[in-house]
């Protein structure tokens, strides 16, 4: 039988050290709601969207009670719409009717954040694909809700250049249409390698058209607990810190495979993966910078940081592995900036630049993430930091990303606010020269030599 | 059965198990395990109970919540389960 001390120590990983569940994402696909009228679909896709998780926010409130665990997030991933408005749209104009669609039947049932306003490009784009890229911008900035991704390489097909090349533009723009609010727009956008079909992570998510036809994914987090567990084995060597990672990441995933199925039985649609992450929030005692500095860098960034956080990733993967019985998404610890206080430090500090975090990228989910940049980087520098990280992701075989923030009027060293989970960040300087040769010659990075395997 | 977890945290002052075995005995929840320890000076408590008997265990959840304002303590009833997943293979 459970004993005291077992049940203190849960709830201390509650109460104290941030222990959540981050997100339970429903997948839901749209490939049944494409019609060649654009309002009729309108009309399918706000009634499939609305109809399948009309329980969705109440499910994931009824299970926060009944086990006493903070579910943060409810949030929906759809079908790329590239593929589901191909037939009724004619106009970037027209998909932005529908990202306006998502957004209503995302504040209908109470979600607050909606992924798969996407397109899968790794190899090529088609005319439909193109006109969604186009429309990203308008999107972004006329919608609260909706996120936007699109997957511009993979190690099977190379890299995409022209989409790379437009995708730095449509950032740009987004970030202009956007700049009110210190181009918020932007953190809804994510440019991917080797993208996932089941992330249930903002701003990346979508329902990848592998999955069936609704699904429940759930991301876990906790910095904290990992955090105050290393705290108790300062000194000791690296078997027992990798232990120690593993122990936590094994009891953190377990808490999200029980609110996986739980979910999954009460509102009767199949239970897909459980994502093994750390996640940090803005929030003091939430931060995966914070745990390296605990492995022992002084700030995350100084020598050291890749192989902490190398270490850190393939732990929490072996510790949670074991506690699911299907693990998929990213599955990683991110390091997002502004999200994350230690990360935000470092950079104050000086500790942390673009480059390094291009380096920690290598070895961890996802990418350059919630970076903000000067307003003024040209649209060309953006896509060769795309480029970069995409290489990163398909040479390596994992997922890469890039979510970066040009905020328009404001240089490196200011401050930027987003808000609630978004968080705040000092703008990071970016290296002044020129790719914009590289970056123009148009056409495909072939695939890697070791992604001919068949 | 439907086994939950009470646990009441707070500072030590005569007549909190009572308080709160009343409230169960008057609700017919029938307690199966009972232990108590103090950490840094606060008193700890752990119940198991089973709830088969209740209808609605948010709302017992809610009660016992507000009970433990009244008494000064923290209460929380939750699903075993968690407690099971977490330190159980």
């Amino acid at each position: 039988m459970i004993n005291i001390n077992e049940v203190l120590e849960t709830n201390k990983m509650i109460e104290q050290e941030n222990l959540d569940v981050r997100t339970i994402t429903l997948g839901i696909s749209l490939l049944d709601c494409i019609d060649s009228d654009l309002e009729k679909l309108k009309v399918n896709i706000y009634d499939k969207i609305t109809g399948t998780a009309k329980d969705l926010v109440a499910v994931g409130k009824a299970i926060e009670e009944q086990y006493g665990i903070p579910i943060v997030n409810k949030r929906i991933s759809v079908t790329p719409i590239s593929l589901v408005g191909g037939a009724a749209c004619r106009t970037p104009e027209d998909y932005v009717e529908i990202a306006k669609v998502l957004d209503q039947a995302a504040e209908t049932v109470g979600v607050n954040f909606l992924g798969g306003f996407s397109a899968l490009v790794s190899k090529g784009m088609t005319a439909s694909d193109r006109l969604l890229m186009q429309a990203i911008p308008q999107a972004l900035a006329q919608t609260e809700r909706v996120c936007s991704s699109v997957n511009v390489g993979s190690t099977k097909t190379g890299i995409d250049m022209d989409a790379v090349k437009m995708m730095g533009e449509v950032i740009k723009k987004t970030a202009e249409l956007t700049k009110e609010k210190d181009s918020l727009g932007c953190a809804k956008l994510v440019i991917f390698c080797n993208a996932p079909d089941d992330n249930p992570f903002m701003a990346g998510a979508f329902h990848g058209v592998t999955e069936a036809d609704a699904v429940i994914n759930v991301g876990v987090s906790g910095p904290g607990v990992v955090k105050t567990a290393l705290s108790k084995v300062r000194g000791e060597n690296f078997e027992v810190l990798c232990e120690t990672i593993k122990k936590t990441a094994f009891k953190v995933t377990r808490v999200g495979q029980l609110v996986a199925k739980e979910a999954s039985r009460r509102m009767g649609i199949p239970f897909g993966i459980v994502d093994l992450s750390l996640a940090p929030t803005p929030a003091i005692g939430d931060s995966v910078a914070d745990i390296l500095r605990e492995i022992g860098v002084e700030y995350a960034g100084a020598p050291g940081t890749t192989a902490a956080l190398a270490l850190l990733n393939d732990q929490v993967k072996k510790g949670g592995v074991m506690a699911s019985s299907y693990v998929g998404g990213l599955s990683g610890a991110f390091i997002p900036v502004s999200e994350d206080q230690g990360m935000i430090d470092a950079v104050k500090a000086g500790a942390l630049t673009l480059e390094k975090l291009e380096a920690m990228t290598c070895v961890c989910s996802v990418g350059l993430d919630m970076i903000a940049i000067p307003g003024n980087t040209p649209a060309s520098t953006i896509s060769g930091i795309i480029a970069d990280e995409m290489a990163i992701g398909m040479v390596n075989q994992k997922t890469t990303a890039v979510r970066l923030i040009p905020v328009v009027g404001k240089g490196v060293g200011e401050i930027v606010e987003f808000g609630g989970l978004l968080g705040y960040a000092p703008i990071m300087p970016v290296n002044q020269y020129s790719c914009e040769a590289f970056v123009n010659r148009g056409g495909r990075i072939p695939a890697p030599i070791h992604s001919f395997k068949n | 059965m439907k086994k939950f977890i009470i646990t009441v945290v707070g500072h030590d002052a005569v007549g909190i198990i009572a308080r709160v075995c009343t409230y169960l005995a008057e609700h017919q929840v029938n307690i199966l395990d009972i232990s108590q320890t103090i950490v840094d000076g606060y008193f700890n408590m752990m119940m198991i109970i089973d709830a088969v008997k209740v209808t609605d265990v948010t709302q017992m959840s809610e009660e016992l919540a507000k009970l433990g304002e009244e008494i000064g303590v923290v209460i929380h009833c939750q699903h075993e389960d968690i407690f099971n997943m977490m330190h159980r293979i």
